[in-house]
Protein backbone atom coordinates (compact mmCIF):
# COMPACT_ATOMS: atom_id res chain seq x y z
CA UNK A 1 0.00 0.00 0.00
CA UNK A 2 0.83 3.21 -0.95
CA UNK A 3 2.61 4.79 2.45
CA UNK A 4 2.00 8.55 1.49
CA UNK A 5 -1.95 7.87 1.40
CA UNK A 6 -2.11 5.83 4.70
CA UNK A 7 -0.24 8.56 6.20
CA UNK A 8 -2.47 11.11 4.48
CA UNK A 9 -5.99 9.01 6.18
CA UNK A 10 -4.18 9.37 9.73
CA UNK A 11 -3.80 13.71 9.24
CA UNK A 12 -7.57 13.51 10.35
CA UNK A 13 -7.13 11.92 13.40
CA UNK A 14 -5.42 8.87 15.03
CA UNK A 15 -7.46 5.71 14.29
CA UNK A 16 -7.37 1.92 14.08
CA UNK A 17 -5.78 -0.43 11.39
CA UNK A 18 -9.00 -1.81 10.79
CA UNK A 19 -10.83 1.74 9.95
CA UNK A 20 -7.91 2.71 7.49
CA UNK A 21 -8.96 -0.32 5.72
CA UNK A 22 -12.50 0.09 5.42
CA UNK A 23 -11.72 4.23 4.36
CA UNK A 24 -9.47 2.65 1.63
CA UNK A 25 -11.96 0.07 0.56
CA UNK A 26 -14.64 2.96 0.56
CA UNK A 27 -12.12 5.12 -1.37
CA UNK A 28 -11.13 2.39 -3.97
CA UNK A 29 -14.16 0.51 -4.62
CA UNK A 30 -13.58 -2.39 -6.37
CA UNK A 31 -10.26 -1.47 -8.14
CA UNK A 32 -8.94 -1.90 -4.13
CA UNK A 33 -9.90 -5.42 -4.35
CA UNK A 34 -6.49 -6.83 -4.73
CA UNK A 35 -5.60 -5.70 -1.29
CA UNK A 36 -4.85 -8.38 0.85
CA UNK A 37 -6.24 -8.11 4.66
CA UNK A 38 -2.74 -7.94 5.97
CA UNK A 39 -1.05 -5.26 3.74
CA UNK A 40 -2.18 -2.30 5.54
CA UNK A 41 -0.53 -3.39 9.22
CA UNK A 42 2.71 -3.92 7.01
CA UNK A 43 2.36 -0.22 5.62
CA UNK A 44 1.93 0.36 9.09
CA UNK A 45 4.62 -1.23 10.93
CA UNK A 46 6.92 -0.18 8.22
CA UNK A 47 5.78 3.66 9.18
CA UNK A 48 6.30 2.92 12.75
CA UNK A 49 9.95 1.98 12.08
CA UNK A 50 10.30 4.92 9.74
CA UNK A 51 9.36 7.14 13.07
CA UNK A 52 6.46 8.65 10.53
CA UNK A 53 3.07 6.76 13.39
CA UNK A 54 3.25 6.28 16.60
CA UNK A 55 0.87 3.44 17.75
CA UNK A 56 -0.43 2.71 21.07
CA UNK A 57 -1.59 -0.91 22.65
CA UNK A 58 -5.49 0.20 23.84
CA UNK A 59 -7.11 -1.99 26.51
CA UNK A 60 -9.21 -4.40 25.29
CA UNK A 61 -12.75 -5.46 26.25
CA UNK A 62 -12.88 -8.38 28.34
CA UNK A 63 -14.66 -10.24 25.32
CA UNK A 64 -12.09 -7.89 22.30
CA UNK A 65 -8.30 -8.57 22.06
CA UNK A 66 -6.10 -5.76 22.37
CA UNK A 67 -6.34 -2.90 19.71
CA UNK A 68 -3.81 -0.79 18.13
CA UNK A 69 -4.51 3.12 17.64
CA UNK A 70 -2.14 4.94 14.97
CA UNK A 71 -1.34 8.25 15.16
CA UNK A 72 0.77 11.01 13.32
CA UNK A 73 4.03 12.28 14.12
CA UNK A 74 5.60 15.54 13.12
CA UNK A 75 7.39 13.59 10.92
CA UNK A 76 4.82 11.84 8.95
CA UNK A 77 2.65 15.06 9.32
CA UNK A 78 5.92 16.81 7.07
CA UNK A 79 6.01 13.70 4.89
CA UNK A 80 1.82 14.21 4.14
CA UNK A 81 2.31 17.86 3.60
CA UNK A 82 5.37 17.43 0.86
CA UNK A 83 3.33 14.23 -1.07
CA UNK A 84 0.28 17.15 -0.97
CA UNK A 85 2.90 19.64 -2.93
CA UNK A 86 3.86 17.04 -5.11
CA UNK A 87 2.83 17.17 -8.67
CA UNK A 88 5.17 15.32 -10.83
CA UNK A 89 3.42 13.41 -13.34
CA UNK A 90 3.09 10.61 -14.21
CA UNK A 91 3.06 9.40 -10.56
CA UNK A 92 2.86 6.09 -8.82
CA UNK A 93 -0.85 6.14 -10.65
CA UNK A 94 -4.50 7.16 -10.34
CA UNK A 95 -5.28 5.59 -7.39
CA UNK A 96 -2.57 7.72 -5.27
CA UNK A 97 -4.24 11.20 -6.57
CA UNK A 98 -7.72 9.83 -5.79
CA UNK A 99 -6.70 9.14 -2.44
CA UNK A 100 -4.62 12.31 -2.07
CA UNK A 101 -7.37 14.79 -2.89
CA UNK A 102 -9.61 12.28 -0.27
CA UNK A 103 -7.19 12.54 2.12
CA UNK A 104 -6.50 16.57 2.15
CA UNK A 105 -10.33 16.99 2.04
CA UNK A 106 -10.61 14.76 4.85
CA UNK A 107 -7.95 15.78 7.46
CA UNK A 108 -9.30 19.39 5.65
CA UNK A 109 -5.74 19.57 5.10
CA UNK A 110 -5.72 21.45 1.49
CA UNK A 111 -9.06 22.15 -0.84
CA UNK A 112 -8.76 19.61 -3.22
CA UNK A 113 -9.63 21.88 -6.10
CA UNK A 114 -6.14 23.58 -5.18
CA UNK A 115 -4.49 20.52 -5.57
CA UNK A 116 -6.13 19.93 -8.85
CA UNK A 117 -5.48 23.01 -10.41
CA UNK A 118 -1.46 22.74 -9.37
CA UNK A 119 -1.78 19.34 -11.06
CA UNK A 120 -3.33 20.85 -14.20
CA UNK A 121 -0.76 23.51 -14.38
CA UNK A 122 1.83 21.04 -13.85
CA UNK A 123 0.61 18.57 -16.98
CA UNK A 124 -0.66 21.51 -19.39
CA UNK A 125 3.41 22.75 -19.24
CA UNK A 126 4.02 19.13 -19.97
CA UNK A 127 1.68 18.97 -22.71
CA UNK A 128 2.73 22.57 -24.20
CA UNK A 129 6.02 21.02 -24.34
CA UNK A 130 5.34 17.93 -25.99
CA UNK A 131 2.88 19.82 -28.68
CA UNK A 132 5.97 21.91 -29.62
CA UNK A 133 8.12 18.53 -30.03
CA UNK A 134 5.60 16.92 -32.22
CA UNK A 135 4.64 20.63 -34.80
CA UNK A 136 8.71 20.85 -35.18
CA UNK A 137 8.96 17.22 -35.98
CA UNK A 138 8.53 16.43 -40.16
CA UNK A 139 5.05 14.93 -41.49
CA UNK A 140 4.85 11.21 -40.64
CA UNK A 141 8.67 11.04 -38.34
CA UNK A 142 9.00 8.12 -36.41
CA UNK A 143 9.07 10.33 -33.05
CA UNK A 144 6.03 12.34 -33.82
CA UNK A 145 4.04 8.95 -33.28
CA UNK A 146 5.33 8.67 -29.91
CA UNK A 147 4.93 12.27 -29.71
CA UNK A 148 1.46 11.86 -30.09
CA UNK A 149 1.20 9.05 -27.42
CA UNK A 150 2.35 11.01 -24.94
CA UNK A 151 -0.01 14.49 -25.71
CA UNK A 152 -2.58 11.61 -25.99
CA UNK A 153 -2.14 10.41 -22.62
CA UNK A 154 -1.75 13.94 -21.08
CA UNK A 155 -4.88 15.10 -22.73
CA UNK A 156 -6.76 11.99 -20.88
CA UNK A 157 -5.01 13.20 -17.51
CA UNK A 158 -6.15 16.17 -17.87
CA UNK A 159 -9.90 15.47 -18.94
CA UNK A 160 -9.62 13.05 -15.64
CA UNK A 161 -8.68 16.24 -13.13
CA UNK A 162 -11.19 17.89 -14.55
CA UNK A 163 -14.19 15.38 -13.45
CA UNK A 164 -12.01 15.47 -10.14
CA UNK A 165 -12.29 18.69 -9.99
CA UNK A 166 -16.34 18.75 -10.83
CA UNK A 167 -16.61 15.62 -7.77
CA UNK A 168 -14.63 17.84 -5.58
CA UNK A 169 -16.30 21.38 -6.08
CA UNK A 170 -19.61 19.76 -5.35
CA UNK A 171 -18.24 17.15 -2.38
CA UNK A 172 -15.80 19.60 -0.46
CA UNK A 173 -17.46 18.91 2.80
CA UNK A 174 -17.35 15.17 2.60
CA UNK A 175 -14.35 13.00 2.44
CA UNK A 176 -14.48 12.30 5.87
CA UNK B 1 0.48 51.34 -21.16
CA UNK B 2 3.51 49.58 -19.81
CA UNK B 3 3.77 46.48 -17.48
CA UNK B 4 6.62 45.68 -15.31
CA UNK B 5 8.59 43.76 -18.00
CA UNK B 6 8.29 46.84 -20.30
CA UNK B 7 5.21 45.09 -22.63
CA UNK B 8 2.78 47.11 -24.13
CA UNK B 9 -0.78 46.20 -22.95
CA UNK B 10 -2.80 45.93 -26.11
CA UNK B 11 -6.19 44.56 -23.95
CA UNK B 12 -6.88 45.40 -20.90
CA UNK B 13 -10.34 44.75 -18.58
CA UNK B 14 -10.68 45.82 -15.12
CA UNK B 15 -13.94 45.22 -13.20
CA UNK B 16 -15.57 43.26 -15.63
CA UNK B 17 -19.02 41.96 -15.26
CA UNK B 18 -22.02 41.15 -17.73
CA UNK B 19 -25.38 39.85 -15.72
CA UNK B 20 -28.42 38.60 -17.21
CA UNK B 21 -31.90 38.86 -16.61
CA UNK B 22 -32.68 40.04 -12.55
CA UNK B 23 -34.12 39.61 -9.50
CA UNK B 24 -34.27 35.26 -8.45
CA UNK B 25 -33.23 34.90 -11.89
CA UNK B 26 -30.28 36.71 -12.16
CA UNK B 27 -27.58 35.46 -13.69
CA UNK B 28 -23.66 36.73 -13.26
CA UNK B 29 -22.03 35.33 -16.70
CA UNK B 30 -19.20 37.55 -15.68
CA UNK B 31 -18.57 38.45 -12.43
CA UNK B 32 -15.46 40.92 -11.50
CA UNK B 33 -12.76 39.64 -14.35
CA UNK B 34 -9.57 42.20 -14.31
CA UNK B 35 -7.33 41.54 -17.60
CA UNK B 36 -4.35 42.50 -19.18
CA UNK B 37 -3.16 41.10 -22.30
CA UNK B 38 0.58 42.46 -23.55
CA UNK B 39 1.33 43.05 -27.22
CA UNK B 40 2.48 39.26 -28.63
CA UNK B 41 1.05 37.37 -25.63
CA UNK B 42 -1.39 34.72 -26.64
CA UNK B 43 -3.80 33.76 -23.55
CA UNK B 44 -6.20 31.13 -23.16
CA UNK B 45 -8.77 31.26 -21.19
CA UNK B 46 -9.83 27.96 -20.06
CA UNK B 47 -13.14 26.17 -18.76
CA UNK B 48 -16.34 24.09 -18.64
CA UNK B 49 -19.31 25.10 -20.96
CA UNK B 50 -21.11 28.19 -19.30
CA UNK B 51 -18.63 29.26 -17.33
CA UNK B 52 -19.08 32.73 -18.86
CA UNK B 53 -15.51 32.37 -20.96
CA UNK B 54 -17.56 33.44 -24.17
CA UNK B 55 -19.25 36.28 -22.97
CA UNK B 56 -16.17 37.60 -21.71
CA UNK B 57 -14.68 37.43 -25.14
CA UNK B 58 -17.99 38.87 -26.23
CA UNK B 59 -17.26 41.91 -24.05
CA UNK B 60 -13.93 42.08 -25.23
CA UNK B 61 -14.04 42.51 -28.74
CA UNK B 62 -17.12 44.78 -28.67
CA UNK B 63 -19.53 42.41 -29.40
CA UNK B 64 -21.47 42.51 -26.57
CA UNK B 65 -21.65 45.60 -24.00
CA UNK B 66 -21.14 44.65 -19.94
CA UNK B 67 -23.13 45.26 -17.22
CA UNK B 68 -19.78 46.66 -15.34
CA UNK B 69 -16.69 47.54 -15.60
CA UNK B 70 -14.04 48.82 -18.09
CA UNK B 71 -12.51 47.56 -21.26
CA UNK B 72 -9.42 49.48 -23.24
CA UNK B 73 -8.33 47.78 -26.73
CA UNK B 74 -5.32 49.93 -27.48
CA UNK B 75 -5.40 52.96 -25.40
CA UNK B 76 -9.37 53.27 -26.23
CA UNK B 77 -12.24 52.60 -23.90
CA UNK B 78 -14.77 50.24 -25.53
CA UNK B 79 -17.69 50.11 -23.57
CA UNK B 80 -18.75 54.01 -23.42
CA UNK B 81 -18.48 54.12 -27.61
CA UNK B 82 -21.26 54.30 -29.58
CA UNK B 83 -23.02 51.61 -31.63
CA UNK B 84 -20.82 53.14 -34.68
CA UNK B 85 -17.68 53.75 -32.97
CA UNK B 86 -17.91 50.18 -31.65
CA UNK B 87 -19.00 49.16 -35.05
CA UNK B 88 -15.61 50.76 -36.48
CA UNK B 89 -13.54 49.21 -33.70
CA UNK B 90 -14.55 45.66 -34.31
CA UNK B 91 -14.25 46.06 -37.86
CA UNK B 92 -10.32 47.84 -37.89
CA UNK B 93 -8.58 46.88 -34.60
CA UNK B 94 -10.46 42.86 -33.74
CA UNK B 95 -10.29 39.75 -35.60
CA UNK B 96 -12.30 37.34 -34.81
CA UNK B 97 -12.82 33.67 -34.92
CA UNK B 98 -15.60 31.45 -34.27
CA UNK B 99 -16.28 27.53 -33.48
CA UNK B 100 -18.98 27.41 -36.59
CA UNK B 101 -16.21 29.37 -38.54
CA UNK B 102 -19.57 31.61 -39.60
CA UNK B 103 -17.43 31.80 -43.65
CA UNK B 104 -20.60 32.85 -46.32
CA UNK B 105 -21.19 29.58 -48.51
CA UNK B 106 -21.73 31.40 -51.74
CA UNK B 107 -18.55 33.35 -51.73
CA UNK B 108 -14.92 31.97 -52.53
CA UNK B 109 -12.62 31.43 -49.97
CA UNK B 110 -10.38 34.37 -50.79
CA UNK B 111 -13.92 36.51 -50.95
CA UNK B 112 -15.06 35.68 -47.93
CA UNK B 113 -11.23 36.91 -46.55
CA UNK B 114 -11.10 40.01 -48.30
CA UNK B 115 -14.98 40.97 -47.25
CA UNK B 116 -13.94 42.75 -44.25
CA UNK B 117 -11.94 45.08 -46.08
CA UNK B 118 -14.57 46.29 -48.81
CA UNK B 119 -16.26 46.65 -46.20
CA UNK B 120 -14.26 49.17 -44.70
CA UNK B 121 -13.50 50.79 -47.75
CA UNK B 122 -10.46 49.59 -48.75
CA UNK B 123 -10.18 49.62 -52.62
CA UNK B 124 -11.03 46.14 -54.38
CA UNK B 125 -7.60 45.35 -56.42
CA UNK B 126 -6.00 46.54 -52.68
CA UNK B 127 -8.22 44.20 -50.48
CA UNK B 128 -7.86 41.46 -53.15
CA UNK B 129 -4.01 41.32 -52.97
CA UNK B 130 -4.00 41.47 -49.24
CA UNK B 131 -6.66 38.41 -49.10
CA UNK B 132 -4.87 36.31 -51.53
CA UNK B 133 -1.54 37.01 -49.10
CA UNK B 134 -3.02 35.78 -46.05
CA UNK B 135 -4.48 32.75 -48.05
CA UNK B 136 -0.82 31.99 -48.92
CA UNK B 137 0.21 32.58 -45.31
CA UNK B 138 -2.51 30.28 -43.65
CA UNK B 139 -0.98 27.50 -46.71
CA UNK B 140 -4.25 28.14 -49.01
CA UNK B 141 -3.28 29.77 -51.45
CA UNK B 142 -4.21 27.08 -54.20
CA UNK B 143 -7.37 26.97 -52.93
CA UNK B 144 -8.59 30.79 -52.84
CA UNK B 145 -11.24 29.93 -55.33
CA UNK B 146 -12.96 27.09 -53.53
CA UNK B 147 -15.85 27.65 -52.45
CA UNK B 148 -16.15 26.58 -48.16
CA UNK B 149 -18.05 23.40 -48.88
CA UNK B 150 -15.47 22.52 -51.61
CA UNK B 151 -13.49 22.66 -47.99
CA UNK B 152 -12.08 20.63 -45.37
CA UNK B 153 -13.10 22.06 -41.77
CA UNK B 154 -9.55 22.35 -40.58
CA UNK B 155 -9.06 24.59 -44.09
CA UNK B 156 -12.33 26.54 -43.02
CA UNK B 157 -11.24 27.36 -40.27
CA UNK B 158 -8.00 28.44 -41.83
CA UNK B 159 -10.06 30.50 -44.40
CA UNK B 160 -11.79 32.38 -40.85
CA UNK B 161 -8.33 33.14 -39.57
CA UNK B 162 -6.92 34.83 -42.61
CA UNK B 163 -10.51 36.83 -42.56
CA UNK B 164 -9.55 37.73 -39.05
CA UNK B 165 -6.29 39.48 -40.40
CA UNK B 166 -7.49 41.44 -43.46
CA UNK B 167 -7.32 44.50 -40.99
CA UNK B 168 -4.24 44.00 -39.16
CA UNK B 169 -6.08 43.76 -36.06
CA UNK B 170 -4.53 44.75 -32.48
CA UNK B 171 -5.81 40.98 -31.46
CA UNK B 172 -6.77 38.32 -32.44
CA UNK B 173 -10.10 37.24 -30.45
CA UNK B 174 -10.84 33.28 -31.00
CA UNK B 175 -14.13 31.19 -29.22
CA UNK B 176 -13.53 27.41 -29.43
CA UNK B 177 -11.58 27.95 -32.75
CA UNK B 178 -11.16 23.68 -32.64
CA UNK B 179 -14.65 22.73 -31.39
CA UNK B 180 -15.64 21.75 -34.02
CA UNK B 181 -12.94 19.73 -35.84
CA UNK B 182 -11.06 16.44 -35.69
CA UNK B 183 -7.85 15.98 -34.27
CA UNK B 184 -5.85 16.30 -37.37
CA UNK B 185 -7.71 19.61 -38.58
CA UNK B 186 -7.03 20.68 -34.84
CA UNK B 187 -2.99 20.47 -35.06
CA UNK B 188 -3.25 22.46 -38.71
CA UNK B 189 -5.18 25.30 -36.29
CA UNK B 190 -2.49 25.10 -33.81
CA UNK B 191 0.14 25.56 -36.12
CA UNK B 192 -1.26 28.05 -37.60
CA UNK B 193 -1.48 30.53 -34.47
CA UNK B 194 1.38 29.03 -33.57
CA UNK B 195 2.89 30.83 -36.75
CA UNK B 196 0.80 33.92 -35.84
CA UNK B 197 2.04 34.17 -32.18
CA UNK B 198 5.85 33.69 -33.43
CA UNK B 199 4.98 36.61 -35.82
CA UNK B 200 3.90 38.71 -33.04
CA UNK B 201 0.46 38.60 -33.19
CA UNK B 202 -2.08 39.20 -29.87
CA UNK B 203 -4.04 36.07 -29.36
CA UNK B 204 -6.62 35.72 -26.78
CA UNK B 205 -8.40 32.08 -27.42
CA UNK B 206 -11.52 30.98 -25.33
CA UNK B 207 -11.67 26.76 -25.25
CA UNK B 208 -12.29 23.69 -22.92
CA UNK B 209 -9.40 22.16 -25.40
CA UNK B 210 -6.16 21.69 -23.32
CA UNK B 211 -4.59 20.89 -27.13
CA UNK B 212 -5.13 24.64 -27.72
CA UNK B 213 -4.84 25.86 -24.05
CA UNK B 214 -1.52 24.25 -23.84
CA UNK B 215 -0.24 26.68 -26.92
CA UNK B 216 -0.56 29.73 -24.74
CA UNK B 217 1.96 31.53 -23.24
CA UNK B 218 -0.60 31.89 -20.23
CA UNK B 219 -3.81 30.00 -19.01
CA UNK B 220 -6.42 30.99 -17.37
CA UNK B 221 -9.01 28.86 -15.67
CA UNK B 222 -12.32 30.32 -15.35
CA UNK B 223 -15.28 29.18 -13.43
CA UNK B 224 -18.77 30.80 -12.97
CA UNK B 225 -17.91 34.15 -14.20
CA UNK B 226 -14.94 34.68 -12.51
CA UNK B 227 -11.22 33.37 -12.88
CA UNK B 228 -10.40 30.81 -10.85
CA UNK B 229 -6.42 30.26 -11.42
CA UNK B 230 -3.72 32.00 -13.88
CA UNK B 231 -0.37 30.26 -15.06
CA UNK B 232 2.46 30.98 -17.37
CA UNK B 233 3.18 28.00 -19.31
CA UNK B 234 6.49 28.37 -21.26
CA UNK B 235 9.42 26.56 -19.87
CA UNK B 236 7.71 23.84 -17.89
CA UNK B 237 9.21 21.09 -18.34
CA UNK B 238 12.03 21.12 -21.52
CA UNK B 239 14.22 17.94 -21.12
CA UNK B 240 11.95 15.88 -19.64
CA UNK B 241 10.16 14.41 -22.71
CA UNK B 242 12.26 11.24 -22.10
CA UNK B 243 10.57 10.41 -18.68
CA UNK B 244 7.17 11.16 -20.27
CA UNK B 245 7.69 9.10 -22.37
CA UNK B 246 8.49 6.18 -20.04
CA UNK B 247 12.36 6.20 -20.46
CA UNK B 248 13.48 7.45 -17.03
CA UNK B 249 12.29 7.76 -13.50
Amino acid sequence: MQQEAVLALLAKEPAYGYQLRARLQQALGPAGDTMNAGQIYVTLSRLEKAGQVTCEREAGLPDRPDRKVYALTAVGRQRVAAWLADVSWPGPGLAEYHLKLIAAAAARLADPVTIIDAQRRELLRQLRDVQRAAMAEADGSEAGVLLEGIALRLQADLAWLEACEQYWTHHKEDGS
Amino acid sequence: MNDMHGGTCVLRAQGLRKEYGKNGGLVRAVNGVDLEVMAGETVAVMGPSGCGKSTLLYLMGGLDRPTAGEIWLGGKRLDQLSERGLSRLRRDAVGFVFQAFHLMDELTAVENVELPALLAGRAPRAARKKAAELLDRVGLADRARFLPTALSGGQRQRVAVARALVADPQVVLADEPTGNLDSAATVEVLRLFDRLHTAGQTLVIVTHDPRVAATADRMISMRDGAFTDQTRLQGGTTGRLGNLAGLEG
